[in-house]
């Protein structure tokens, strides 16, 4: 196959003791260690009160990522397009319609009913942005991170337009924790457009490769890494740190891995 | 965009096991809508249940996704000669080089509706028999087709609400046209399960009888559930004037609310507009619109103006919903392939238990079927969140 090609314009990123972009930039060039602390989810501001006080840890998460990358680079939300991906969705929220509907009740709140569509973050996002473009909502498990940058990067080289990529886990609560054991948020996102624009970051040359994934030398960040499918992307991010050219590959669906070629702007 | 064959399809409703009994059911204008005994659920509704689900497990190569979402699923691969037509497709390209992209709304949810019922007494820990991977996961559906057709190229599920099986063929063409893949499988699944039922009851949008799309005293929607499936690739030389064509996709959202549409249905009419834009159409070369549809007042009433809006209120219009139930996530592929239907067989299927249709609204809405050799065709899917889709389909031979 040929390369899907895109500029990358803008990065947010929200972790366990990486609090944004800059701070995730700084531990992954090695200039400043990483020191482990629960995800911090900022309020999402952005929303009207009364969608604030019903938004759960996945649409924090996915509006604080895609709220920083999007003032990274300079762009206008309301008339980006969007992918978001998620191995899970809102897993509090699901336990508690789980909980009610196996008890002898049933009663759901309404609320709680329309927060479990796998596309509320992206829903919320609209809300949020005022944007009225396309809007991806999409689930290949571990694979997440890989699907949104594959749809992402459709769609830039075929619509020829920006596109907001937005890839986000959050915890379960016990007992779906101890099913699928994801120890904290982790959301990061990336603008990609199909020309450079005023302060473009990197080039990104993406393919399928069968290669093997790229692990991090750092231990933490490397278990980090193995933990929750959104910091699959770790070692692109690493790479983008170092603001240095050079090819990457990150995890996806068996037994592909995605073969990224930075080419990173001065 | 360029234009893709449905070069096989498929789809199993309320309504019927493949195509042989969807088309007889649509010709009879027969519904397949009953009062709701599923599970242990005791609401007020009628739902779309495909009979003998529960009977159909899994073989054991595939026992790691048991559920009923995917009993459901194998049971559409299973006709119409959809899976031997993409092992051919396979055997051309190289299954490496064919994708799925497929849409649920709720995936496996029943079966952990059910083990939560199953607790740990004394640890809360849900029951050994547990599938979270292969049932739960909202990627269950995707992973599952790709093991069953024996397909190993990317696969993605898209989940986003009721416009979900709409959206993946829009994914579907885009990963084509830009040589990620040389074909793709798209569709939908989705099942009966508690989440629903319970949820839509609790948000007061559930018809107590048959659901009626446009009627004048619609009342809410009646659930159902599906699995269809299409084979999306570049069009064979040798392809018959009835075989239909995939010509445009159009997608917006509504950033307006989660659960209810703005008024003035304009998420839903910038969806047509790019589908209509993406196809190189004008309203004109639209012959019958497959509605959206759901029978809750306000949604009919958004489309309607955004219908009027985009094709006027001339083209006739209907919703398929009445007769196979709001299969949600699966709404969009099973209405694509009821339009394939449509197209290749040469009728617009009239809306069934609509008795008087809501003269408010600006559409021509088909109370009866009507025999017309349809050249192209528009389905409408919006879901929550405020996400739209709408797919331009056609008949080869009306196309060239």
């Amino acid at each position: 196959m040929t390369a899907l090609t895109a500029s990358l314009e803008g990065i947010g990123l929200l972790g366990p003791g990486l609090a944004d972009w800059p701070t995730a930039a700084r531990v992954l060039s090695g200039t400043q260690p990483w020191v482990h602390a629960p995800t911090v989810l900022p309020a999402p501001q952005a929303l009207p009160a009364a969608e604030r006080r019903r938004t759960g840890a996945v649409v924090k998460l996915a509006l604080a990522a895609g709220l920083e990358a999007v003032a990274h680079a300079g762009a206008d939300a309301a008339t980006l397009a969007a992918v978001f991906s998620s191995s899970g969705g809102d897993g509090q929220n699901c336990d508690e319609i789980c909980r009610t509907l196996a008890s002898s009740e049933r009663q759901l709140s309404p609320t709680r009913f329309h927060n479990s569509v796998h596309n509320a973050a992206a829903g919320y996002w609209g809300i949020a942005t005022g944007a009225t473009a396309a809007c991806n909502a999409l689930c290949a498990y571990d694979a997440s991170f890989g699907a949104g940058l594959l749809e992402a990067l459709t769609q830039v080289v075929t619509e020829r337009s920006p596109v907001l990529l937005v890839a986000y886990d959050a915890r379960y609560p016990e007992p779906l924790y101890g099913a699928r054991p994801i120890p904290d948020g982790f959301g990061i996102a990336l603008v990609l457009a199909p020309a450079p624009g005023a302060r473009p970051l990197a080039r990104l040359d993406v393919r399928l490769s069968e290669a093997p994934a790229d692990t991090l030398t750092d231990a933490a960040l490397e278990k980090l890494r193995g933990a929750i499918p959104a910091a699959r992307s770790l070692p692109l991010l690493a790479q983008l740190a170092r603001r240095a050219p050079g090819r990457v590959m990150i995890d996806y669906l068996d037994p592909w891995r995605i073969a990224v070629e930075v080419d990173a702007c001065p | 965009m360029t234009p893709l064959a449905l070069a096989s399809y498929t789809a199993t409703s309320a309504l019927g096991r493949g195509l042989e009994p969807t088309l007889a059911a649509l010709q009879a204008q027969r519904s397949g809508l009953a009062p709701c005994a599923f599970e242990t659920v005791r609401l007020a509704m009628c739902v779309g249940e495909v009979p003998g689900v529960d009977a159909a497990p899994l073989p054991a190569a595939l026992a790691a996704f048991e559920c009923r979402n995917n009993r459901l699923a194998l049971l559409a691969l299973g006709q119409d000669g959809f899976a031997a037509a993409v092992a051919r497709s396979a055997a051309r390209h190289g299954a490496a080089r064919i994708g799925v992209f497929v849409g649920t709304s709720t995936s496996g949810i029943l079966e952990t509706e059910q083990a939560f019922r199953r607790l740990d007494p004394v640890s809360g820990a849900l029951p050994p028999d547990f599938r979270y991977r292969g049932a739960h996961n909202t990627f269950s559906l995707g992973a599952f087709v790709q093991r069953a057709l024996g397909l190993r190229g990317p696969a993605v599920v898209i989940s986003s609400a009721c416009s979900s099986s709409a959206k993946v063929f829009a994914s579907a063409q885009r990963a084509i046209a830009a040589g990620l893949i040389e074909a793709a499988v798209v569709g939908g699944v989705d099942s009966l399960c508690l989440t629903t039922l319970y949820g839509f009851h609790s948000l007061q949008l559930v018809s107590t009888g048959p659901c009626r799309p446009f009627d004048v005293a619609r009342d809410g929607i009646s659930i159902g559930e599906a699995a269809a499936f299409a084979l999306l690739e570049r069009p064979a030389a040798a392809a018959g004037e009835d075989s239909v064509l995939l010509l445009g996709t159009g997608e917006s959202s509504d950033a307006y609310h989660m659960s209810s549409p703005p008024p003035d249905g304009r998420g839903a009419a910038a969806a047509m507009r790019q589908a209509l834009a993406a196809a190189g159409l004008g309203a004109a070369d639209i012959d019958y619109i497959n509605l959206h549809g759901t029978a809750t007042p306000s949604n009919d009433a958004a489309e309607a103006i955004a219908v009027g809006a985009v094709l006027g209120a001339a083209v006739p219009a209907s919703s398929t919903k009445g007769a196979t139930g709001h299969a949600l996530g699966a709404a969009g592929a099973l209405e694509a392939v009821i339009c394939a239907l449509a197209l290749r067989h040469g009728f617009m299927p009239g809306g069934v238990n609509t008795a008087a249709v809501d003269a408010a609204l600006p559409v021509s809405y088909l109370l009866g079927n009507r025999d017309a050799r349809l050249r192209r065709v528009m389905s409408n899917s919006f879901g929550f969140g405020g996400s739209n889709c709408s797919l331009v389909l056609a008949r080869a031979g009306a196309h060239a």
